[in-house]
Formats: structure tokens, sequence, C-alpha cells
């Protein structure tokens, strides 16, 4: 089954041209599939169209509304105080957009999760003294909440050490395997990337160039 | 003190100043945390000289109730302010103090060829919380009721936009539609505090209750319950100092969220250290 279907895409900015040209590809459930491609090859607005934060683009894109993302860390401001708590309850937040509170099953979805991810027992602590690695496992589980089926990640180890970078890599392949959840993922970091995802979408200035598996890609794909 | 207080509390105008002033405390310190967070603690300031210009040239035509005048040109100038912050050349900032000092020395110039600077002027300036007429009263409880109503119906979107608006926006709400909220609703509370406030130092009550809080408190509910109580203990506090000593209300009321402000810095660094 496809989660993902996009059919003809393109997208172009105001001040750059054809960021995304006659895009084609599927994401498949339960797969693990990583972006990969240059800087400025198309990578985040390809993520932004598939989450409707880019208007105007010319194609189909087929998928469900109900997406966790993790957008890149550079967007959350330093020194917010808020819990982790309150930082992964407020994934819930598009089940249901019209009620003042939160409902009973929201914090016990929030509940669920965070202690899937162990992060329970720190529950009180404030996001913004956590370490980077740490942060991104509560943003991973504020996506969780947003969604039962996928989350999409954007340059989820970016300035994360290597041991950190793994262990993010290791949650989302067992988020993968053992609660079937599909994980599309940006990344630069293409070599340890590679080892956990299955398959693999190139794109180079706004095209497709490759779309398939890990191990064909690693076989003739891949380039430079 | 408690017979200084209950000789306060006989006066009609203190009973009306402190019910007006509890309200404006309360809504300033509410949305102060959101625009603090969100980088738009300026917003207030440069809302408030906007409101100075507009009255001062209100007066000058003759209008009897410049508030009523005052109210909408404030929150389109806070719309307007919004959109240059968003798509322009000029960042914010910038905006926000080109705006401001202009819409200020228009207000100056036009006192000068009128009324010159006579104690409305200098009302407006420096607040007069024990003048407010009984009309100006039952529009700032009015606004100030919207205010909070809106605050507590809008509290989980607020935090997820103020946190994260890509994430926000992501999930289906409409990050801008809650900063414009936001911006409408501060413009609001500025024009009915700048009576009891004036234009000089409205925009700290806005701002200090909040920068207060997030010194000691971690948690987003915290800070905002926080800066509520602090920012009408600040007023309490600061309407006794200036009832004893005959000080500027606006000023003690400032001059007591700063002392509140080193208090808890201070806490801060021992709780830290």
């Amino acid at each position: 089954m496809d989660l993902i279907q996009i059919k003809d895409l393109s997208f172009s900015y105001p001040a750059k041209k054809d960021t995304l040209k006659h895009v084609n590809l599927k994401v498949q459930k339960g797969t693990f599939t990583c972006i990969v491609g240059e800087n400025g090859s198309g990578k985040s607005t390809l993520i932004k169209c598939i989450l409707g934060l880019n208007k105007g683009y010319t194609g189909k894109i087929k998928a469900d509304r109900r997406i966790g993302y993790l957008p890149q860390k550079s967007h959350i401001q330093t020194n917010f105080p808020a819990t982790i708590e309150e930082v992964v309850l407020s994934g819930t937040i598009s089940n249901n957009v019209r009620s003042i509170f939160y409902k009973k099953e929201d914090k016990e979805k929030a509940k669920q999760v965070m202690e899937r991810l162990g992060i329970y027992d720190i529950r009180k602590k404030c996001f913004a003294d956590l370490s980077g690695g740490q942060q991104q496992r509560v943003l991973i589980a504020r996506a969780l909440c947003a969604t039962k089926d996928i989350i999409i990640l954007d340059e989820p180890t970016n300035g994360l050490d290597p041991t950190i970078a793994k262990q993010i890599y290791e949650l989302l392949d067992k988020l993968k395997t053992e609660d079937k959840i599909t994980i599309l993922m940006v990344s630069h970091d293409i070599e340890r990337a590679l080892s956990y995802a299955d398959t693999v979408i190139e794109l180079s200035n706004g095209e497709v160039t490759f779309e398939g598996t890990t191990k064909d890609y690693k076989k003739g794909g891949a380039k430079k | 003190m408690i017979g200084t207080i209950s000789e306060m509390l006989s006066h009609a105008f203190i009973q009306r100043a402190l019910l007006v002033g509890i309200l404006i405390s309360l809504c300033a310190a509410l949305l102060g945390v959101s625009l603090v967070l969100k980088r738009y603690s300026m917003i207030g300031d440069g809302l408030s000289h906007v409101g100075f210009g507009i009255l001062t040239v209100a007066t000058a035509f003759g209008a009897t109730s410049p508030l009523y005048i005052a109210i909408p040109c404030v929150t389109i100038a806070a719309i307007v302010l919004l959109k240059i912050g968003n798509n322009s050349k000029i960042k914010s900032d910038s905006a926000i103090a080109l705006i401001s000092s202009s819409a200020l020395a228009i207000g100056v110039a036009v006192t000068s060829l009128t009324t010159g600077m006579n104690t409305d002027v200098c009302n407006f300036m420096f607040g007069s919380i024990l003048a407010m007429s009984k009309s100006d009263v039952v529009l700032s409880i009015i606004v100030s009721i919207i205010v909070a109503a809106l605050f507590i119906i809008y509290y989980r979107k607020l935090f997820v936009v103020t946190f994260d608006e890509e994430f926000a926006k992501a999930s289906g709400l409409k990050a801008k539609r809650y900063t414009s909220i936001i911006a409408v609703l501060t413009a609001l509370i500025i024009v009915v505090g700048m009576r009891m406030m004036g234009v000089m130092l409205i925009s700290s009550i806005i701002i200090f209750p909040a920068l207060t809080s997030m010194r000691i408190f971690k948690s987003f509910k915290k800070v905002v319950i926080s800066s509520a109580i602090v920012s009408i203990v600040s007023f309490l506090i600061g309407i006794y100092l200036s009832y004893i000593y005959n000080i500027s209300t606006g000023a003690m009321i400032v001059i007591v969220n700063l002392v509140l402000f080193i208090l808890f810095s201070i806490i801060d660094k021992i709780i830290h250290d």
C-alpha cells in the first residue's frame, strides 16, 4: 500500500524557479525511506509540499493528513519555557483542533509515546535544558502523537555527534520494525542513513534521479 | 497599613482603578508571554506610540471619546506591523522603530500646533488611572474580558504556534491567524491600558511579568500563571505606594515590576548555583 503518491509535482519559489520538476514517487507503507541529494536539490521543498506547507504547486499529491512531522531544529528557539510533557502533548493538536482543552485520549496517547521512547520519567524537565539528542527524541515523540502511520523528518541528526546520531537511527529503525511506523527522512548524513534505510529517493536539481531499494542504490545508482 | 488600605478603598475612583487595573494587568501579562517568546516584545512599544499619535490627532479634531477612534486605528496598525515584519525587506524590529517614532513625532507636532503640552497630553504620556471616566472603565472591562476569554480558548493552539510554527502549520493550524489574534488583542489592551499606564510605560507591563516569570519557571503553563500573578501583584503594590507617596501610578507599577524582576533573577541564581 502506498501512503504517499506523488504525480508530476512541480514547484517554484518566487525567487527560485523550478525547485521541483515533474517529480513522481511513491512511499510504501512500512518502509524506511531516505531522501538524499545535495544542498538545494529540493529535498526540504518536497517534504514541505507533502505536508501542505508549500502552496501553489502543480501536479498531484495523495497523502494522509495525519503525518507526524519533525522540522529542522533551527525553527525552535532556545530558552523556551516548556516541559517535555507540554511539547509531546502538543503533537496531538491535529486530532481535535476545535476543542479548548486536551482530551483524555490525547493525554493517554502522549503518555504511551513518552513511555515508549523512555522519556516519561523526565517529563517535567524543561525542553530547553535537554541535550541535542534528547531534544530530538522529544520531537520524535511529538511527531508520533500526531499519527498512527507515518512520520516525516527533516535532517533529524543534524548537529548531533555520531554516537547520538546512531541512537536516533536505531530508534527510528525500532519504530519501523516494532511499531510499523513508516519513516520518510531527509538526510545529509548519507552513509549512516543508508545503513538503516531500505528505500532511497535521490533528488538532483529538483528531479528524481533514483528511486528504489538501498541495495540497488549502493550497487549502481549511487553517484559521487 | 490596613487603615490606609481601607481609606483607599472608600474612594469610588480607587475602586474603579483597582478593578480596571487588575483586569488590564492580567491580560497584558497573558499576551506578554506569547509576545516575548515570539520575539515581538517591541510591538507593544510601537503600538503605544501609534496610539499616542492617534489620540492627539483625534483630540485636536475635537473628538469627545478618542479611545473609540484609537481602538480601530491601533488594531489596523498592529496588523500592518505584522505584515511588514513577515514579508518585506525591512525587518520587523526596524519597521516597528520607524512607525513608532514617526507616530510619536506626529503626535508631538500636532500637540504643539494645537493645545500645547497640557495635562490631557501629559495624562496620555504618563497615565492617570485615577482620572478614568465611567465609559473608559466600562470599555476596559469589556476589552479585558474578551482578551482573557480568547486567550483561554486558544491557549493550546497558541502554545503550539509559539513553540514551533512549522509544526503548527503541518498540523493544519493557520499559524498566521493566531499571530494576528495576538497582535489585535495586544492593540486592544494597549489602547485601554494607555489611560492607566501612559504611552511611555504601557509596554513594560506586557513584557516585564513574562520575563520575570521565565527567570524561574521552565514550563509554559507555570510561566503563564506566574506572569498573571506577578503582574497583578505589581499593580496592587504599585498603586498602594503611589497613593501613599503621591508618585505617578504608572511609574510606580513599572518600578515594582523591575524590583520583582531583579528578585526573581537572584532567586534563579541561588537555585541554579
